[in-house]
């Protein structure tokens, strides 16, 4: 999902997640409309685009209260153990800095290894190698035949990864298209580049207006 | 639900404000118990302060823990957890917090040194005042989104209950002091918990008698049992009609 600053992406993610309670529709996961039960929120995990904990927990204690709260007995740790947060359990969450904070989002969307995963800039304030270590994670996640949603600006992260392309642009979908429609369509490789392509040509008449 | 609150209180602990709270009231009432010959007057002027400080403690206390925790309330809704569920636990988790530090100090002494009725009413009172405010605060700081709003408001109510209600019902008695009050100013004593709670305590003693009329078919009414059942019932709603509209509005916020 790609879009403006300010375009809704990050507001339909917290519809979904029932952050934010829409102002009219209705929103369903698995056929069942969000309204009724909370229960659907097992299924997902959420990466944030800007993670907010509690200033005076420890990561360590973060942890322990998440799996604490949840049913599940069986955790997904790769991340956890991959970005090394097992060596600063008894950092405050407070003196954290953006990168770190990122990683323990990061860590918490894969915990209990959900069915749905919605990752907010998932890639921004990491470093390149954290950076490629969260990518590799998203892949192989996705190879197992779960459903993905990543907003980004960064679309050379989003290569690999993409299937299909939602466009956002003051709330309204401008297209929600495969990958391989787009690349026929536009006779190019990289996402970046379909995009420019799409901008360019499809979106002229809009930008004319403003 | 109570696995919330457990982090819930385990915050309130960590960050001693309440332990300070509860030795605050230790010493005040320790040293009132020590100074006056008569306990009973002590407990009379502890429930002057308690009245005072009770619910403002209670309110400030909860509004800014709220604001405070609005990190974990964020963390703890992107897990399947519902609203109402994550509200409730946290009402739980301070107005208990508060309760045993009312309980502790306040409580402890008046068991040691004036183990009876008035001093079991004393400690009701407190307790359900506790409960009242921490409650009504709720209600404030889900109305408003940003802190000193939040707190402006629990901090207006509370100047509203503790000083400018009594001045409002004197007024009031004063303008229609011609006629018989008494079921009246029942009823006005009804829409604020702290007068309740300081009349129901006041007649647990005798110097209702010194009251005249008024005090009189106050005493007939709270003296008696169904007195108790009346002041835990009005009190029972302060508690529960706040923190429900509370759940209500918070259900319907974005966050």
């Amino acid at each position: 999902m790609i879009g403006p600053n300010g375009s809704g992406k990050t507001t339909l993610i917290k519809s979904i997640l029932g952050l934010v309670k829409p102002g009219s529709g209705q929103i369903f996961f698995s056929d069942e409309t969000i309204s009724q039960n909370v229960e659907y929120r097992k299924n997902i995990g959420y990466m944030p685009q800007i993670g907010r904990y509690p200033d005076n927990m420890k990561i360590g204690q973060l942890f322990k209260m998440i799996k604490n709260i949840r049913t599940e007995k069986e955790w997904d740790e790769e991340m956890y153990y991959r970005f090394k947060l097992d060596t600063i359990l008894d950092k405050s969450m407070k003196a954290l800095s953006g990168g770190t904070r990122q990683k323990v989002s990061a860590a918490l969307a894969f915990l209990f290894n959900p069915d749905v995963l919605i990752l907010d800039e998932p890639t921004a304030g990491l470093d390149p190698l954290s950076s490629e270590i969260l990518k590799d994670k998203i892949l192989s996640e996705k190879e197992k035949g779960k459903l993905i949603l990543i907003t980004s600006h960064v679309l050379s992260d989003l290569d690999d990864l993409t299937t299909d392309v939602m466009y956002l642009q003051d709330g309204k979908i401008v297209f929600n298209k495969s990958m391989d429609e787009l690349k026929q369509e536009t006779g190019e490789e990289k996402l970046g580049k379909v995009i420019a392509w799409m901008i360019k040509h499809g979106l002229q008449k809009q930008e004319m207006s403003y | 639900m109570f696995k919330i609150s457990k982090y819930v209180i385990y915050d309130i602990l960590r960050n001693k404000v309440v332990v300070a709270y509860t030795t605050f009231l230790l010493i005040v009432s320790m040293s009132l118990f020590q100074m006056e010959e008569n306990s009973s007057k002590a407990v009379l002027s502890l429930l002057n302060i308690v009245l005072i400080v009770v619910p403002l403690v209670s309110m400030v206390f909860s509004t800014i823990h709220w604001y405070n925790s609005y990190e974990f309330i964020e963390l703890i809704l992107t897990q399947p957890i519902s609203r109402k569920k994550v509200l409730w636990s946290e009402y739980t988790g301070i107005s208990s917090s508060l309760v045993t530090a009312f309980l502790i100090g306040v409580g402890l002494p008046v068991v040691i040194y004036n183990f009876n009725s008035t001093g079991l009413a004393l400690i009701l009172v407190g307790s359900l005042l506790t409960l009242v405010f921490t409650s009504i605060a709720f209600l404030a700081s889900v109305k408003s989104k940003d802190k000193a709003r939040g707190i402006g408001t629990a901090l207006l109510l509370w100047f509203y209950f503790a000083l400018i209600y009594d001045g409002l019902v004197l007024t009031i008695l004063f303008a229609f002091s011609d006629c018989p009050m008494e079921k009246i100013t029942l009823l006005l004593s009804s829409l604020n918990p702290i007068d309740l709670g300081r009349i129901y305590r006041i007649l647990q003693m005798d110097v209702s008698a010194l009251m005249g009329y008024t005090g009189a078919t106050y005493k007939d009414f709270f003296g008696s049992s169904m007195g108790l059942l009346y002041t835990l019932g009005i009190m029972v709603i302060w508690i529960a009609v706040p923190v429900l509209l509370a759940v209500r509005s918070f259900n319907k916020k974005d966050l």
